[in-house]
């Protein structure tokens, strides 16, 4: 699966994205699991609201860090997270 | 309490919470892992007292909570300990027979905060999902398979595999793709507790294995993207043992029905651990000064061949209650290991319950129950 441009993107309904104060570290929960998320996949999931594109969250994420270059790794981390189940469209 | 010394790293925060509601249950499988002599233990923790425990925990980072049992639905106040676990921040799964599950039910714990559920089935027909469960219960399953799915929760099948059932394998799955279970748990009977008593009779041959393997492995490729498949290996069939709780005293936390606290559900059946109780010491006392949580961390408890072995730190020596059950110490490396100088004993285990399947007059199954309880005390 790949992701679709046109389509937007959504945190998965059967997932949970939860900080976590003893870890000090985004996570994501799901039935008998756990992901532990570094910062930056953690800033691009919480873009995913259902109503941003790829194209939309790479100008945010830009534009909060003050940097630009950023679509070739969120495109590729959101494939995984797609692939994971962590993320629909 | 004994406490880690001072010259070990301080232990890492408990993850994982299961709270073991209860050991009543209306099903019977001969499969179950509460311990033999649950009967015995008659008092449970009361509301307060889960409250507390869940309370404490979380502050450490617990995160994943099971509710398990036993039957946890037989506790009336289910929904209020989701509640109080989701205003926590748990991630709350029910582990549950389905048995006494209404609809009314499925939306009032989804109301609390409940994130999953996860349903036992005992096989793929009727006939023999009621004769393992002990219990008419086949339909009434599936319809709560279906409701949990209509109300939005991921739905976890879980289907514990043996000899009675294990031929079985294409229909189970294709039975989880029908019920379009999210997760399929394919759970291969680990032998504590009563499936230890029943092993002659619940321990498939490794022709059935590989040939039940083969399937879910295929399976598992043709569903990939829409149901993930949990495989739970059959230890006795490796040459390695399993990283038991990803180590003692490490990940894991399972609080008994009155309170005993446990670094494994089967821990109970060791000897001299004093597994302390809530009752009388806080959650944190317990995960980090007490004698049994520290038993077996670290690697100093080892002997040889774990204690020089290159691979200790990926398996911790294999499980602590499979070495006392099938070797009689402890302390000794899990027998599944092909180090193991007594790994005689699980080819034994394999070639007895082979002649029991071969045998006309097989022995019948003990079913886990409370007359058959009382009687193991």
């Amino acid at each position: 699966m790949t992701i679709n441009p046109q389509l937007p993107i959504r945190f998965s309904r059967t997932h949970r994205l939860q900080w976590e104060e003893a870890q000090q570290k985004f996570v994501i929960l799901y039935p008998e699991g756990m992901v532990e998320l570094n910062q930056s996949s953690a800033e691009i999931l919480k873009c995913c609201d259902g109503e941003r594109t790829l194209a939309d969250i790479v100008t945010e994420l830009e534009q909060k860090f003050a940097t630009s270059g950023l679509h070739p790794d969120i495109s590729a981390f959101l494939e995984v997270a797609l692939n994971n189940g962590w993320i629909q469209q | 309490m004994a406490g880690y010394n001072n010259n070990q790293i301080k232990p890492t925060p408990p993850r994982w919470l299961l709270a073991e509601l209860t050991y009543s249950c209306p099903l019977q499988c001969p499969y179950c892992s509460n311990p033999l002599d649950y009967a015995s233990y008659k008092t449970e923790l009361s509301t307060d007292d889960w409250k507390r425990v869940l309370t404490q925990a979380r502050k450490m980072g617990a995160v994943q909570l099971g509710f398990s049992g036993g039957e946890p639905l037989t506790r009336q106040d289910l929904p209020e300990l989701v509640k109080h676990a989701r205003e926590l921040g748990y991630y709350s799964n029910l582990i549950t027979s389905g048995y006494g599950m209404t609809e009314e039910k499925i939306v009032q714990l989804k109301e609390a905060g409940l994130d999953h559920i996860q349903v036992s089935i005992q096989a793929s027909t009727q006939e023999l999902n009621d004769h393992i469960a002990g219990t008419a219960s086949f339909e009434h399953k599936k319809q709560v398979a279906h409701l949990v799915k209509k109300h939005g929760y991921p739905m976890v099948l879980c289907v514990v595999i043996h000899r009675e059932n294990i031929h079985q394998m294409p229909e189970i799955l294709a039975m989880a793709e029908e019920l379009g279970a999210d997760y399929l748990e394919l759970a291969n009977t680990q032998y504590y507790g009563w499936a230890h008593i029943n092993r002659d009779l619940l321990l498939p041959t490794q022709e059935q294995f590989e040939k039940a393997e083969a399937i879910a492995q295929a399976f598992k490729e043709q569903v990939a993207g829409k149901m993930k498949i949990y495989y739970v290996v059959p230890d006795f069939y490796e040459d390695r043992p399993k990283a038991c709780m990803n180590g003692w005293g490490t990940t894991f936390l399972t609080i008994a029905p009155d309170g005993v606290a446990l670094p494994c559900h089967s821990a109970r059946e060791l000897p001299g651990l004093e597994c302390p109780n809530v009752n009388d010491y806080s959650i944190e006392e317990i995960w980090y000064e007490s004698k049994t949580f520290n038993f077996f961390r670290g690697f100093d408890w080892m002997k040889e061949p774990c204690r020089s072995c290159d691979e200790k730190e990926k398996d911790f020596g294999g499980c602590r209650c499979q070495a006392y059950l099938l070797t009689g110490d402890m302390y000794n490396t899990d027998p599944v290991c092909s180090k193991s100088p007594e790994h005689g004993v699980i080819g034994q285990a394999i070639e007895s319950a082979r002649v029991a399947a071969l045998a006309a007059d097989e022995k019948p199954l003990v079913f886990r129950n409370s007359k058959n309880s009382r009687g193991m005390g």
